[in-house]
């Protein structure tokens, strides 16, 4: 057994069913190594895109997904992938192979300091020195990208450790990290504060961020909510913590956000802020949060309480363990006018549209979408104006919802879309672009076909990169500069290209059938839908 | 801005202290000085850091430090409650007939005269940063040539609180 064998029986008993990746030389002796196990092997068409489909992956399984690619550029590739995930907290491995050991530092071929270069995006790396540590090393690997905040960790493995041979291998069963130990559980002093506040508390409210997903508290969170009738709004990555049409969910925050949500959680007495950064997208001032109201903020990260906005009790734990803990204790609270106050909010704050017939409405195209996607679909949303359009007229039922929130990569939709429904075939699986992050991934089509992995692709076309042009519309007055995207391909002849069916909407007119065509069906499929060019979020 | 002394325990294996100054240049903390070196327990490193903000950027310096996966523990060296010292050694131009002036002054402050060649001497001087800062400025009357400073190292008073070594 050499180094990449004991590589493969790591991965092998942590579980590990799919690797994204793109071989090289300095990688080969564990994509060598991998034909001897069951593990499924991806081949992407740029390495950013094993990061974002081990990303999607990680979001369904909850388990780190992985990736592996080669040293020199296949590591450079990879870290906008990992600086996505790291700004989302999504738990990866990450494998580079590097040049033998005996030549780090000699600027050979191919080789890049990886562990430097990624030292500010990931949770841990590590650069195995010695072919005995390896099982150890990824051990703890997984274990320190899976607790506490997740993230990625970068595992660097040189060819010559790979080939090295292991005498003896043995998976350990515990990890014994004796400088890492994660708070999971919340205080209780903190936690009785926070209900002797709720039972005063004549408007409360519940922000929810990603990191409620991330510890599978949504269950935790709604009982609570409904236990005491405490509203809910969202972060980005928060939504889908609760269904968009739930009565107590009041919408995404922030300055993309529902008018009326930000309106509830600035007016609220008593702000619950959980998971969630309180970065400037979500809150651009962070003195309305902390002003004339009490703000909770929990989070399993210390770092991240009092960094953006300073709370009144701060309470470090993981979610689902201290919204667990508040749902076995019994009290009061009491604020039946809040709710009719947000409700009407709701009617006179909702977001009023004037769309252009002559084209799709991306508002009304993505409701009508997503009240047809199965109840446990998985909505995956690329970074633009399709972004916003799609966390303000997505409905949640059962399902996900998927987007790059703290980075904004563009080009995630595709591969995460990827990495979702390998995790879970039996899911429908849509990623949602636009032209211009639909040309950041489409070489993803190839993996697709390839590798027969069903996802539906949209694509909101209106030549533009929106989002910037929206933005030099309104600060330069309609100076647009470079963000014209004429010279796209014709997306009819790409999907022939590939032998993808594609589908076209020009307009409304008949989007309810061409909807349902393209859900028809558990296979890959484009559809373009045009949109005005002029739209704005 | 205040000033604030960290104490750090730290996994001494590589790479740790540059994921430390890392950390401090990315995110834009001032550091004053660092100095770190092995502990009774080799597995372990003892840093010390002297970084400045205000009181918002010194409680994230502390819990940013202490999030790094290598640190073990994090813990503010109180003046009151600690020992600070540091090393300084000094060459100073100095022919035969400057020495002795230069000598009187050493003795003062309780500094020695670790080297002496025909054109200068090398003081070596420990303490806290103030009685060094003096000594210094007592010395501007002389040509200083190098000045190499350790930066501080602390621990705090009495045997409360000790984790590890």
């Amino acid at each position: 057994m050499n180094g990449a064998d004991a590589i493969i029986k790591c991965l092998s008993a942590e579980g590990v069913k799919v690797v994204f990746g793109y071989p090289g030389v300095a990688i080969c002796p564990f994509y060598n190594s991998i034909l001897q196990s069951d593990i499924q092997t991806v081949l992407v068409r740029t390495e950013q895109n094993a990061a974002h489909a081990a990303s999607g992956m990680a979001r369904m399984t909850g388990k780190p997904g992985v990736c592996a690619v080669t040293s020199g550029p296949g590591a450079t590739n990879v870290i906008t992938g990992i600086a996505t995930a790291f700004a989302d907290s999504i738990p990866l491995i990450v494998i580079t192979g590097q040049v033998n050991s005996e030549l780090l530092g000699s600027d050979v071929f191919q080789e890049a300091d990886i562990t430097g270069a990624v030292e500010s995006f990931v949770k841990y790396s590590y650069l195995v020195k010695n072919v005995q540590d390896i099982p150890r090393i990824f051990k703890e690997a997984f274990h320190i990208a899976n607790t506490g905040r997740k993230g990625p960790v970068l595992i660097d493995v040189p060819i010559d450790i790979q080939n090295a041979s292991v005498k003896s291998f043995s998976y350990p069963e515990e990890v014994s990290l004796r400088t890492y130990k994660p708070t999971v559980k919340g205080h209780v002093v903190q936690i009785k504060k926070v209900i002797k506040e709720l039972e005063k508390a004549k408007k409360p409210i519940i922000c929810a961020g990603g990191g409620v997903l991330l510890s599978n508290a949504e269950e935790n969170l709604r009982l609570f909510a409904e236990k005491h009738n405490i509203p809910v709004v969202s972060t980005m990555m928060g939504i889908g913590v609760m269904p968009t049409k739930h009565p107590l969910y009041f919408g995404m925050v922030g300055n993309n956000g529902k008018a009326y949500a930000n309106k509830a959680m600035n007016e609220s007495d008593l702000l619950i802020m959980v998971g969630a950064r309180v970065a400037d997208r979500a809150v651009s001032q962070p003195d309305l949060i902390t002003q004339n109201k009490i703000l909770v903020h929990m989070d399993v990260d210390p770092a991240e309480i009092g960094k953006n906005a300073g709370p009144t009790i701060p309470l470090v734990g993981d979610a689902k363990h201290i919204f667990e803990e508040f749902l076995n204790q019994e009290f009061e609270c009491e604020h039946d006018d809040w709710l009719k106050i947000l409700n009407e909010y709701k009617v006179s704050l909702a977001p009023k549209r004037n769309p252009n017939p002559k084209y799709v409405d991306p508002a009304a195209f993505i409701t009508e979408l997503s009240e047809k996607m199965k109840d446990d679909g998985v909505y995956v949303a690329d970074v633009g104006q399709n972004q916003i359009w799609s966390c303000g007229y997505h409905i949640v039922k059962e399902g996900r919802f998927l987007t790059s929130g703290g980075m904004g990569t563009m080009g995630y939709s595709i591969p995460a879309a990827m990495g979702a429904k390998l995790a879970d075939k039996k899911r429908q699986v849509i990623a949602v672009c636009g032209d211009g992050s639909f040309q950041m991934s489409m070489m993803e089509l190839a993996t697709i076909r390839q590798h027969n992995i069903p996802v539906k692709i949209i694509v909101l076309k209106n030549n533009y990169l929106g989002m910037v042009r929206q933005y030099q519309h309104f600060t330069y007055k309609d100076q647009y500069s470079v963000v014209d995207l004429s010279g796209s391909p014709d997306l009819e002849k790409l999907s022939a290209a590939y032998d993808i069916p594609f589908l076209r909407l020009n307009n409304m007119d008949k989007v309810t059938e061409t909807i349902e065509t393209f859900l028809e069906k558990d296979e890959t499929m484009m559809l373009e839908c045009l949109i005005d060019p002029m739209d704005l979020v | 801005m205040q000033r604030k002394v960290f104490q750090l325990l730290a996994d001494n294996t590589s790479g740790v202290l540059s994921r430390i100054s890392g950390l401090f240049s990315r995110r834009g903390y001032n550091i004053e000085s660092i100095t770190a070196g092995v502990t009774a327990d080799p597995r372990y490193s003892r840093i010390t850091i002297v970084a400045s903000g205000d009181d918002k950027i010194l409680a994230q310096i502390e819990k940013q430090v202490a999030k790094l996966v290598d640190v073990c523990d994090v813990k503010e060296l109180k003046p009151a409650e600690s020992v600070y010292r540091e090393l300084a050694l000094i060459k100073v131009r100095a022919k035969a007939e400057e020495r002795q002036g230069v000598i009187s002054l050493a003795n003062v402050f309780r500094a020695n005269i670790i080297d002496v060649s025909s054109e200068g001497l090398i003081v070596e001087i420990t303490g806290n940063q103030d009685k060094i800062d003096a000594f210094i400025k007592l010395l501007e009357g002389y040509e200083i040539l190098e000045l190499a400073r350790t930066g501080i190292a602390g621990l705090c008073r009495g045997t409360k609180n000790v984790i590890c070594l």
